[in-house]
């Protein structure tokens, strides 16, 4: 008994020891930014009369501020547009690699990958170049041929703008999670398929997609936090269209400008408490709504 | 703040007897007050002794080259050590330099700020009063609308003008000339031009007024006569951005939109670069930094600009307004104030070392004897077809009004002119109406801040 039980505690503390860098990262970070963030929440800094406890006052005010529930409607809107058609091309293309019936699919996976290698910012700066009005190509494509120019930095057109360059970046993302998930399928299962007569979509339906289930939450999950914090790509394309992109369109956006044009970083610290609960709500829901369908 | 400053001020005030100056330059300054003891002069033994003393300075500044001048004042202090630091230019300094100052630790002693930006400092007290250190006696070497942009509302001297941008307008010699038209001595002339020239040739407008420069916006206010943002004591602010001046404004720029006679792109973007290489626009309404900006950012068209005044609203009374340059600041947190206070006054007022920020850094000076220096004015860049531009500008800065200021909050409200005002100029609608909710933003954000605004 004894010799079992110290066996274990030497086993735990050396999981411990192993743990301590993360625990140590993690803390000073993640957790201690995040308690100084919720502390400073609880504060009202003015220009005239300086530093006061406001206890609840600034959510109370986030609460029914229409600036941040318009920004959270609109990376709804884009989370609900642009979440799905980028990992149903994730997908396809995942499929279509792990099919074996490709040519050049190293080529082509490396291709597909290529743009998630690019930093967000630059491929912002690049996407807002092949946008530009005036002497983007497409402009001077649609010029070329006498077409109406397309406006992509339009009001209508901008949050497409934006949900094309996301689904650039992160196709190839997702795109090898899956891949990678498909790959741990073993061959047997579609040697029995075959051997029952199914085909390369049959096994695609009955077996692929059902053993992709777990790898698709994870993507989803990475889709929701992504999309609820656009920050990025806004904040880039907002100096080539100030007219379009304000300082509150998303709600990441909003936080940040409270802070660094308002001079409200307490009321920020709010928002961004706020944003942080509304993303675990919707993971919540779309887990949910995703175990519910799992069990018949 | 630091409590009861209404005394102090008021005593100070009445000791020092600059109430009535003070009011008349600065006020639009700040609402930081001067503790009596600031005042006090720092005597001349002090001040040698301090300069003697081997001292470290730290000074961010975006300015590139400026060890030239640094050099100069290290040639006549060798005991002072100034390290130069580029913390970033603007907005991204400022944000530094908030960070710094809010974390009491990291803050330069000196520090690069725009005109624009010092009663964003002087609010949070974090800017050193140069007047102990001698700076009131540099007043007459500087123009006068700089000196009373650095001056504080109880006469204090926030900062020393460095280098500055006085509103005139440059045009394409050519376009003028293939369509019969010169410079527009009034707006009215310019408006009409404007029409003429688009109905002439859809593909070309006389000007670009760009929807995301409030800067530019607010150096037109500052022609036409508008007081938009006046500060008085310690937390009272009297907001103006729709008076009757504004109005005329926002109506001419806002019908000429609407018109679709004009231009509204975001300027500093690839767009507007190529627009002004390539004839888009015919003139370019700017500060006196942009003909050697346009002479690096639109090489292929050398020889094709000239320069005017602005347009006026009043032939009969010229005026202008300035966008840009900038000021040398003591950050209040200094632990060498003599030393960092007389580095800023050297680096801006010395001559030798003012002349090389307008020959090296080719700087639009702030002292009086650059813009009267032959060798200055009577430039004659081939850029321009050897007109003298530097004499048009200079000739402009001696109409700019010494009296207007800007906000304490300035982050908050050029955005929000960018989402009222700039945005109604885009998208063609009423720029008045704009102007209105530009107003009510701005006083709702001031008084979350805890001001009375009137």
């Amino acid at each position: 008994m004894s010799t079992l039980s110290s066996t274990k505690d030497r086993r735990g503390s050396a999981g411990l020891l192993f743990a301590t860098p993360f625990l140590v990262l993690f803390v000073v970070l993640f957790l201690a930014p995040l308690a100084y963030a919720a502390y400073l929440s609880l504060f009202q800094t003015k220009l005239v009369g300086g530093t006061k406890f406001v206890g609840l006052d600034n959510y109370a005010r986030a609460v029914a501020d229409p600036l941040l529930l318009q920004g959270v409607l609109r990376v709804a809107t884009f989370f609900v547009v642009q979440v799905p058609v980028m990992l149903l091309l994730a997908l396809l293309f995942a499929l279509a690699l792990d099919s074996g019936l490709m040519r050049l699919a190293r080529v082509v996976r490396l291709g597909i990958f290529v743009p998630y290698a690019v930093p967000s910012v630059v491929a912002t700066l690049m996407w807002g170049y092949l946008y530009g009005p005036d002497y983007g190509p497409f402009a001077q494509l649609s010029r070329a041929v006498d077409l109406p120019v397309p406006r992509f930095l339009s009001e209508g057109w901008m949050l497409g703008s934006l949900a094309n360059v996301v689904t650039w970046e992160f196709v190839g993302y997702n795109m090898i999670i899956l891949y990678a998930a498909l790959r741990t399928i073993p061959g047997d299962l579609y040697e029995a398929a075959a051997m029952d007569g199914a085909g390369a979509w049959r096994i695609a339906w009955s077996i692929k997609l059902p053993a992709l289930r777990p790898a698709l939450l994870l993507t989803l999950m990475f889709s929701v936090i992504g999309s609820f914090q656009l920050f990025n790509e806004p904040k880039l394309l907002q100096a080539i269209a100030p007219d379009v992109i304000d300082s509150a369109y998303t709600a990441n956006l909003y936080a940040y400008s409270l802070t660094f044009i308002g001079q409200q970083p307490n009321y920020a610290a709010a928002v961004s408490f706020l944003l942080g609960l509304v993303i675990v709500i919707v993971s919540y829901v779309v887990l949910l709504t995703a175990n519910r369908r799992r069990t018949p | 703040m630091p409590g009861s400053p209404q005394f102090t001020r008021r005593s100070f005030l009445a000791a020092t007897g600059v109430a009535a100056l003070g009011t008349a330059l600065g006020g639009c300054g700040s609402s930081g007050t001067a503790p009596a003891a600031a005042v006090a002069p720092v005597s001349q033994a002090d001040i040698d002794k301090a300069m003697a003393t081997p001292t470290e300075l730290t000074f961010w500044t975006w300015v590139p080259d400026i060890d030239q001048e640094v050099a100069l004042f290290q040639r006549k202090y060798p005991a002072i050590k100034v390290t130069v630091v580029n913390a970033g230019r603007g907005t991204p300094a400022y944000t530094k330099l908030r960070t710094a100052l809010q974390a009491g630790t990291g803050a330069p002693d000196v520090s690069q700020i725009e005109f624009q930006y010092i009663p964003t400092f002087t609010i949070t007290d974090s800017l050193l009063d140069l007047r102990p250190y001698g700076a009131e006696a540099l007043r007459d070497k500087f123009i006068d609308w700089t000196w009373g942009q650095v001056s504080g509302q109880g006469g204090e001297v926030w900062a020393i003008p460095q280098d500055t941008g006085p509103l005139g307008l440059l045009y394409r010699q050519d376009i003028f000339d293939r369509h019969g038209l010169k410079p527009p001595a009034t707006w009215d002339e310019f408006a009409d031009a404007a029409r003429k020239l688009h109905a002439a040739d859809p593909q070309v407008f006389l000007t670009n007024l760009a929807g995301n420069q409030a800067a530019a916006w607010h150096g037109l206010m500052w022609q036409t006569g508008a007081k938009p943002y006046t500060v008085s004591g310690a937390s009272d602010i009297s907001i103006k951005v729709n008076d009757e001046a504004s109005k005329k404004l926002a109506k001419f720029w806002g019908g000429l939109a609407q018109e679709g006679v004009i231009g509204t792109e975001a300027d500093f973007t690839d767009g507007w670069y190529a627009a002004l290489n390539n004839g888009k626009y015919a003139t370019w309404i700017t500060a006196a930094w942009g003909p050697v900006f346009l002479a690096g950012a639109a090489k292929s068209t050398a020889g094709l600009w000239r320069a005017a005044p602005l347009p006026q609203w009043n032939a009969a009374k010229p005026a202008s307004g300035n966008w840009g340059g900038s000021t040398t600041a003591v950050v209040k947190t200094t632990r060498n104030p003599i030393a960092a206070a007389i580095f800023a006054q050297f680096l801006n007022s010395d001559p030798e070392s003012a002349k090389l920020f307008a020959t090296k850094q080719f700087f639009f000076p702030a002292t009086k004897a650059l813009v009267a220096d032959p060798g200055f004015v009577g430039d004659t860049p081939a850029f321009f077809g050897g007109q003298q531009v530097n004499k048009v500008f200079a000739d402009v800065g001696s109409t700019v009004d010494p009296t207007f200021g800007w906000p304490p909050f300035l982050d908050q409200v050029v955005t929000d002119w960018t989402e009222t005002v700039g945005k109604s100029l885009t998208a063609k609608t009423d720029a008045v109406a704009a102007l209105d909710q530009w107003q009510s933003r701005i006083t709702t954000f001031a008084q979350g801040q805890g001001f009375t605004v009137r």
